[in-house]
C-alpha cells in the first residue's frame, strides 16, 4: 500500500475493526475464517508492517483493536489460549529474520492457530545458560542433520513448528556457534514425550532429536547468528509472562476468595484457631494483597511508557516480582486452609497438564501452591533476573566470565 | 487510570531538583540540623517564594502557587531525595486542614501568611498515647462563653516548637474541633523532641487552660481526614525520593569499590540486593504515584490507596535505607557518611502517621477480612 507512511489515529482503527466485523464476524464464521480475516485487515499484531498482519502502528494500539472487538462480539479468542508460544513470541522472530516466502507461509497461519509453536530451547546441560547448549546441527549438503535432546518444552506434543536453536560451530566461542532453525515437527527422527513435574501433570516435553534432517533455507538468520535471533525470541517471552495490569484482579484474587471460604468469616468460621492466629495471618494476607495491588500499577506504568519498539528490560521488574508474589501467596493459601493442607484430595495421577478435571477451591490451592515453585524458574529464575536488572537497567559491572572467548568444546560441562 | 507526568511537571521536577542541589547539599543540611530550629529558615523563605513550597496547594488568590496532589507529589519526592531540612510537611498539612476546614475568612486570614514563608502553621493531632488515628482523639476543648480553653498534651507535632501558628486537634460536643492557637499564646509550653531523625523536628506541646478560636463550623473530622490522606500522600512521595536516591548512592558505591580485585557491584552477592532494591523502589513509585494520582483524579478510593502507600513504602524505605548501610560496609555505619541520615528519616516516617501494621489492618478492614 502506498500510504503506509500515513498514521492511523484511534477513530480510524476502530473503523477497521467494525469493517473486519462486517466482512467476517467471530460469532457468525468459524475461528480460523475470523482469524485470516483479521489478519488481513493488518489487526493481528497492529505493530507489524502492511502484508503482514499489521499497519505499522505502535505495539500499544493492539488494545483499541481487542477492545473494539470485545465491544461487538460474544466470541473471544485469547492469543494465549490459541498459540501462546506462536503468536507472542514465534510470529516477532518470524518477522524481524525470516525470508519472506516462509512470513507469507507462516504468519497467518501461526495467528489462526492452524499451526501451533514451540520452542525448543533449553537442555537438561543448559538452562540459565542456554547459550551454551549441546545440540549439534552439521551440514550435510544443502541440508542440516540435527541430533541432541530439548526439554521443557511447552505444547511440542500439538504443535507443528517450533523454534530450534542449535550448535553449528563447537571450535567458536559459545554464542558464536549458534545457529537458530525453524523445525517442522512432523519430520522424522522427531520423539516427543511428556516430561512429568512436581504435581504429577506433564505441561512440558522432552524433545529427542535423532538425525533430524532440516532444510538450509529454515535457518533465521545467517549460520552462527543464532543467538541474536534467540534474543528477540526470549525478549518477547518476558512480555507474554508478565501478567494482570487491573488492579483488584491481580494474583492476590484467590488469596482473598480462600480467606473468605477458609477464614474466621468462612464456614469453618475461627476453627480453634486464637484471635492472635487470625489476626496474624490477616495481616499477611493484606501484605501480599498489597504487593499484587502495586504489581498491577506497575504494570500499567510500564505499558504507559512503552511507546514503541521492542520490549527492553522492564518487563523483568514484573516477571521477577510476580514470580517471587506469586509462591508467596500460594505458600500462605496453605497456611489458610489449616491442618488440611496435609491432604492432598485429588493425588498424583501422572496426566497431560490439560487432562486434569475440574478441582474445588481448596484442591486449586494445593495444586497451585506445588505448581508455583516453577514460577521463579520458568522463562528466566529470579536470580537471572536479578542480573538483567542489576546490569542493564543499573549498570552494575557483570561477572567476570570464565567461558568468555573460550571455543566452546573447552568449556567445562557437567 | 493512567499514570503518567506532564511535561510541566518535568519542567517543575527539573526546577526543584535544580534548586535543592544547589541549596540543600549535604553540608547544608548538617548546618540546618544542627542548629535548635532545625532549619534555616533563610533558605525556607526562599523555598516559599521563589519555588512556591510552602503554599505548593494554596490557591493564587491567597497567594499560593495554587497546585494540586500531582505538583505535591513531585516536590515532596525531590526533597525527600535530598533530606532538605524545612517545615514542608508541617506546612503542607496546615494548609490542607486550613482549606478543608475553614471558612473563607479564616482562609483569608491565614493562607496567604503559610504560602509566603513568613507564618509557619503546623497541625497537632496526637494525644499523649501517641496514636495517628482522627478516631481515637482524647484531648477535649472546654467551652467558655464565646470562646474555647484546651488543656492537655499534644505529641509529635511537626515544627511544633518553632510554628507562629498551632492547628490544635481537640473533641467537641458534635465531634472534632480544629484549633487555632499563637505560638506565644499563655499557657503553652512547647519543647522540640531530641529527635531519631535529626532532619525533621517534631515537638510536644502543653496546654494549661490555653485560650483558643475554632476553625470552621461543624465536625471537623472528614476534612481533616482528608487532609491526613493528602498529608501522607505527600510523605509516601518523600519516602519515595529518599528511597530512589539512596539506591542510586548505593548503586555508585557498588560500582566503585574494589575488594577481591573486583567492582563489589560485580558479586551476586551485592549485585541481586540492589536488583531487589530497585524492585522495592519500582513499587514505591507506583503506590505512591497512584495515591496522588487517585487524589488529583478522584477515581478510585483514596482512603485505601492511601494506606497501601503508607504500608509499603515506609517498610521499603527502610529495606533501602538499611541495605545502603549493608553495601556500603564499614563506612555506611560512620558519623560522617550520610546513610544514617537516611536511615533515620526513613525509620522516623515509617512510625510517623500510623506504623504499616496499623495501615494494613485499615485496608484488612475494608476489605471485609
Amino acid at each position: 500500500m502506498s500510504d503506509s507512511k500515513r498514521t492511523i489515529g484511534e477513530a480510524e482503527l476502530r473503523d477497521r475493526v467494525r469493517a473486519l466485523l462486517a466482512q467476517a464476524h467471530p460469532d457468525a464464521v468459524d475461528r480460523v475464517t475470523f482469524r485470516r480475516a483479521q489478519y488481513d485487515h493488518g489487526l493481528a499484531w497492529v505493530h507489524f508492517p502492511e502484508g503482514y498482519g499489521g499497519l505499522g502502528l505502535s505495539p500499544g494500539m493492539q488494545s483499541i483493536v481487542d477492545d473494539e472487538i470485545a465491544l461487538h462480539a460474544r466470541t473471544i479468542y485469547w492469543n494465549l489460549a490459541i498459540n501462546a508460544i506462536g503468536i507472542g513470541m514465534g510470529a516477532p522472530t518470524v518477522m524481524t529474520y525470516a525470508a519472506e516466502h516462509y512470513k507469507q507461509q507462516l504468519l497467518p497461519r501461526i495467528f489462526t492457530g492452524e499451526d501451533i509453536w514451540c520452542q525448543l530451547f533449553s537442555e537438561p546441560s543448559a538452562g540459565s545458560d542456554v547459550a551454551g547448549l549441546a545440540t549439534r546441527a552439521v551440514r550435510d549438503g544443502d541440508d542440516w542433520i540435527v541430533n541432541g535432546q530439548k526439554v521443557w518444552a511447552s505444547i511440542a506434543h500439538k504443535s507443528s513448528w517450533a523454534m530450534l536453536l542449535a550448535r553449528t560451530d563447537p571450535n567458536k566461542p559459545k554464542h558464536d556457534g549458534l545457529s537458530y532453525f525453524l523445525l517442522d515437527m512432523k519430520s522424522p527422527g522427531v520423539d516427543v514425550r511428556p516430561l512429568y513435574q512436581i504435581t504429577g501433570d506433564a505441561e512440558f516435553n522432552e524433545v529427542f532429536l535423532n538425525d533430524v534432517r532440516i532444510p538450509g533455507d529454515r535457518i533465521l538468520g545467517k549460520e552462527g547468528m543464532g543467538w541474536r535471533v534467540a534474543i528477540t525470541t526470549l525478549m518477547n517471552e518476558r512480555v507474554a509472562l508478565g501478567g494482570s495490569s487491573r488492579p483488584g484482579h491481580g494474583l492476590s484474587e484467590k488469596l482473598l476468595n480462600l480467606w473468605r471460604e477458609e477464614g474466621p468469616s468462612g464456614p469453618r468460621g475461627a476453627d480453634g484457631r486464637s484471635a492472635a492466629e487470625i489476626a496474624v495471618l490477616r495481616d499477611a494476607v493484606v501484605r501480599l494483597h498489597i504487593e499484587s495491588e502495586l504489581l498491577g500499577i506497575t504494570n500499567q506504568r510500564t505499558k504507559s511508557a512503552m511507546r514503541a519498539g521492542n520490549p527492553g528490560p522492564e518487563g523483568s521488574v514484573a516477571k521477577l516480582v510476580q514470580a517471587e508474589l506469586n509462591k508467596k501467596i500460594t505458600e500462605l493459601g496453605l497456611e489458610l486452609i489449616g491442618s488440611d493442607a496435609l491432604v492432598y484430595e485429588t493425588g498424583y495421577p501422572l496426566r497431560r497438564g490439560e487432562d486434569f478435571p475440574a478441582r474445588t477451591r481448596r484442591e486449586n490451592a494445593k495444586h497451585d501452591f506445588l505448581r508455583a515453585r516453577a514460577n521463579s524458574i520458568e522463562g528466566g529464575t529470579s536470580e537471572v533476573m536479578r542480573n538483567i536488572l542489576a546490569e542493564r537497567m543499573l549498570g552494575l559491572p557483570g561477572e567476570p566470565r570464565v567461558d568468555k572467548d573460550v571455543a566452546w568444546k573447552d568449556i567445562p560441562r557437567g | 487510570m493512567d499514570i503518567r507526568f506532564s511535561d510541566e511537571h518535568e519542567e517543575l521536577r527539573r526546577t526543584i531538583r535544580q534548586f535543592l542541589s544547589a541549596e540543600s547539599g549535604e553540608q547544608a543540611v548538617r548546618a540546618a540540623m544542627a542548629t535548635e530550629r532545625g532549619h534555616d529558615p533563610k533558605l525556607w523563605q526562599r523555598m516559599a517564594q521563589e519555588l512556591g513550597l510552602a503554599g505548593l496547594v494554596v490557591p493564587e488568590n491567597f497567594g499560593g502557587a495554587g497546585m494540586g496532589p500531582i505538583e505535591a507529589l513531585v516536590a515532596f519526592e525531590e526533597m525527600g531525595r535530598v533530606l532538605v531540612c524545612a517545615p514542608a510537611l508541617a506546612s503542607h498539612f496546615a494548609a490542607n486542614a486550613i482549606l478543608a476546614v475553614a471558612g473563607e475568612a479564616d482562609q483569608e486570614a491565614l493562607l496567604p501568611g503559610i504560602a509566603a514563608g513568613t507564618s509557619l502553621a503546623t497541625v497537632a493531632h496526637v494525644d499523649a498515647a501517641g496514636r495517628w488515628d482522627l478516631s481515637i482523639v482524647s484531648n477535649e476543648a472546654r467551652r467558655e462563653g464565646e470562646s474555647w480553653r484546651l488543656d492537655g498534651v499534644w505529641r509529635y507535632v511537626l515544627d511544633g516548637h518553632v510554628a507562629d501558628r498551632l492547628l490544635l486537634v481537640a473533641r467537641v460536643p458534635d465531634g472534632l474541633g480544629l484549633f487555632l492557637v499563637e505560638g506565644e499564646a499563655t499557657g503553652l509550653t512547647r519543647k522540640a523532641l531530641p529527635g531519631l531523625d535529626l532532619t525533621r523536628r517534631l515537638a510536644e506541646l502543653r496546654c494549661s487552660a490555653v485560650a483558643a478560636r475554632r476553625i470552621g463550623e461543624g465536625d471537623a473530622r472528614p476534612g481533616l481526614e482528608r487532609a491526613l490522606q493528602l498529608t501522607i500522600a505527600a510523605l509516601v512521595a518523600e519516602q519515595t525520593g529518599g528511597a530512589a536516591r539512596c539506591l542510586e548512592i548505593a548503586t555508585d558505591y557498588a560500582k566503585s569499590r574494589y575488594q577481591f580485585g573486583r567492582p563489589i557491584g560485580s558479586f551476586q552477592a551485592i549485585k541481586h540486593h540492589c536488583a531487589d532494591l530497585l524492585v522495592s523502589v519500582e513499587l514505591m513509585r507506583s503506590a505512591a504515584y497512584h495515591a496522588s494520582f487517585v487524589a488529583a483524579t478522584g477515581e478510585g478510593d483514596l482512603e485505601t490507596a492511601v494506606h497501601q502507600a503508607k504500608a509499603w513504602c515506609s517498610e521499603a524505605y527502610f529495606e533501602v535505607a538499611a541495605e545502603n548501610i549493608q553495601i556500603h560496609g564499614g563506612m555506611g555505619f560512620t558519623w560522617e557518611y550520610p546513610a544514617h541520615l537516611y536511615l533515620k528519616r526513613a525509620k522516623s516516617s515509617e512510625v510517623l502517621f500510623g506504623s504499616p501494621a496499623r495501615h494494613r489492618e485499615q485496608i484488612g478492614e475494608r476489605l471485609g477480612l
